[in-house]
């Protein structure tokens, strides 16, 4: 398993954890200033196209940050399910950006280099930055009569390649040329508008700008990791765990789950629908075994305290569907042991309307239903006062690596 | 690399003065140019890169000061930030919140930009103007255009670094369309308000 981000709250000490974001937050500052972004006139001037130096900086860190991001999931450096990728509220989004490029032209600076602003002494970053506090306290107290729309237009983790239908390779060699050809549209205009002489920028620039090309064509060459290539890297270490039946939980602690208010329990059923309809524990999610991959960016942003129990009519599918999902990194994903025949077995035996039929093979549904209520039969949700089930308690729950928020906090 | 940092033509005009005198400590460094742009966005972007690589989390700002902004709130009035959905998640009960990665993070950068002004001779108190706008209507006008940025970071969920350079980076699409649409406005808007800066 890629080993980095790194599980930092299990690594090092609460003042550990916000020392690094603190060292990380110094750097920013750090390279912001000596950027010249702590200096408002030189960022509005981005907007008369006479000093581009903000759509340089700011272009220039995203196709570098993103090369090397894309490169190290690539080599399996990196997990790129558990690195932040801001979700998308597309229209809240664009009104904001809007909003902001209003702000960013009148008040000349945006938050961050407000800050910078702010740690020079700069009088118009402090008033900016008091002003960037006056209108998030605006936010805050006003939002109450606009919720609904700021919560439109939800597509969760989309990414630019899952828009396209493009590798993530290929899009990151496209955002790599766009850039460098938005520097050369912006170095003619400083050279036409801004009278600048673009013979004494240094020519070490376009060595750079080759070699990112360069390592970016490599990056698409290699291509990011599949589920099978991630399944295989932590295959060993997993296979034993199905081996010694680490994962696959007792109907008994699936009913715990159920009742437990301190889990988000999630309950994939992988079979087929026509079973589904015929009988399904209450709640459990219809999920095509196919598609679990498409799940995970979702499954990723449920809350810390998820459970997922994934099931079949025995455990055949339901395994390979929790390879697909512990491959993709999620913790804390379980079997339910002996499937939904093993669940009727130990919670049917008092139905009359549930007939056991011998003749099933693996992964067949060994009942037979008079009618197909889904999870109207009691069965699908018994009552825990009526069983006494003995069973070796299996969920821990793990802390989630990654981020536990993202965005801006 | 030296070459790439002396670049002419980045000196800063002649409209500002000095009003206020720092002690001699903080300002006898001499005052050096910037870094070359593409140096700059390289530097930030390995700084970004190594972010996501450690934490998995990207850069911010907006969110701490939204969260220091809600920590005095909740001093003040805690009642009313129980009776405010969007606050309650940072700072309901007895939740504090500065508890959060982004607020070392933000204290970190107001920290690496003092030293880096200092380093370079550029902690200076002064009023970053056009040449044509007088300085309290600079005062006012980075006042008015911070609110507008402060309401839109909130409704954008992210400002230029959480959205724009973190998104951009990790290719989400929301902070792509985010991105054109911070430049869009500002272009749209620069015409206008081109006696702020000219």
């Amino acid at each position: 398993m890629a080993p980095f981000p790194l599980a930092l709250t299990d690594i090092f000490t609460k003042f550990g954890v916000y020392l690094i974001y603190g060292l990380i937050g110094f750097s920013f500052g750090y390279v912001l200033e000596i950027s010249g972004f702590g200096y408002s006139p030189k960022l509005a001037a981005q907007f008369y196209f006479k000093d581009l130096t903000v759509l340089k900086v700011m272009f220039t860190a995203i196709i570098v940050a993103m090369v090397l991001i894309f490169g190290a999931t690539a080599v399996g450096l990196l997990d790129y399910n558990l690195i932040y990728v801001n979700t998308t509220y597309l229209w809240p989004g664009i009104l904001g950006g809007l909003i902001m490029g209003v702000g960013f032209i009148v008040g000349g600076f945006c938050p961050g280099t407000s800050l910078v602003a702010v740690s020079t002494f700069k009088i118009d970053g402090i008033l900016f930055s008091l002003g960037v506090l006056f209108g998030i306290f605006t936010f805050g107290e006003t939002v109450s009569l606009f919720e609904d729309f700021w919560h439109s237009s939800y597509m969760g983790r989309l990414t630019v390649q899952d828009w396209l239908g493009l590798p993530a390779g290929i899009v990151v060699v496209l955002v790599v040329l766009m850039a460098l050809f938005m520097f050369w549209g912006g170095e003619q205009l400083e050279r036409i508008i801004g009278k600048r002489d673009l013979k004494v920028e240094p020519r070490i620039r376009f060595a750079g700008a080759g070699a990112l090309l360069v390592l970016a064509l490599v990056v698409a060459f290699i291509g990011q990791p599949t589920n099978a290539d991630r399944w295989n890297g932590i295959a060993a270490e997993k296979n034993a765990q199905l081996e010694e039946r680490q994962v696959q939980i007792h109907p008994g602690e699936l009913l715990t789950l159920m009742h437990d208010r301190s889990l988000n329990l999630l309950m994939l059923d992988v079979r087929p629908e026509a079973d589904y309809n015929l009988f399904h524990i209450e709640n459990a999610r219809q999920v095509d075994p196919g598609e679990a991959v498409s799940m995970v960016s979702d499954l990723h942003m449920e809350a810390a305290n998820t459970v997922i129990v994934v099931m079949s009519n025995d455990e055949t599918t339901a395994t390979e569907s929790w390879k697909t999902l512990v491959a993709e990194s999620l913790p804390n994903v379980y079997i339910l042991e002996g499937g939904i025949n093993n669940w009727l077995a130990t919670f049917a035996s008092l139905e009359d309307s549930l007939q056991p039929i011998s003749a099933a093979g693996d992964e067949d549904l060994r009942y037979h239903f008079s009618a197909a209520l889904g999870d109207a039969y009691p069965a699908a949700d018994p009552d825990p006062e009526h069983y006494e089930l003995e069973f070796v308690p299996k969920v821990q729950l793990q802390t989630k690596r990654g981020p536990s928020s993202g965005g801006c906090g | 690399m030296s070459t790439i940092s002396e670049i002419p033509n980045q000196g800063r005009p002649s409209s500002l003065k000095r009003s206020f005198a720092l002690p001699k400590i903080l300002t006898r460094r001499e005052t050096k140019p910037y870094v070359h742009p593409y140096l700059g966005g390289t530097l930030l972007g390995i700084v970004l890169f190594l972010a996501f690589f450690i934490t998995g989390n990207g850069l911010g700002a907006s969110g701490g000061l939204n969260r220091i902004l809600v920590y005095v709130e909740d001093r003040i009035a805690p009642d009313h930030i129980d009776q405010v959905p969007y606050l309650i998640t940072m700072a309901g009960g007895e939740l504090n919140p500065l508890d959060n990665w982004i607020v070392p993070l933000v204290a970190g950068t107001l920290i690496g930009g003092f030293v880096a002004g200092w380093m370079h001779g550029r902690l200076k108190v002064e009023t970053g103007k056009g040449p044509n706008i007088s300085t309290r209507s600079r005062w006012l006008f980075a006042f008015i255009g911070g609110s507008f940025m402060g309401f839109g970071a909130r409704m954008a969920r992210g400002c230029t670094s959480g959205q724009a350079l973190s998104g951009g980076a990790t290719l989400s699409l929301g902070s792509w369309a985010f991105m054109f649409a911070v430049f869009g406005g500002a272009y749209a808007l620069a015409y206008f308000v081109r006696k702020l800066w000219n």
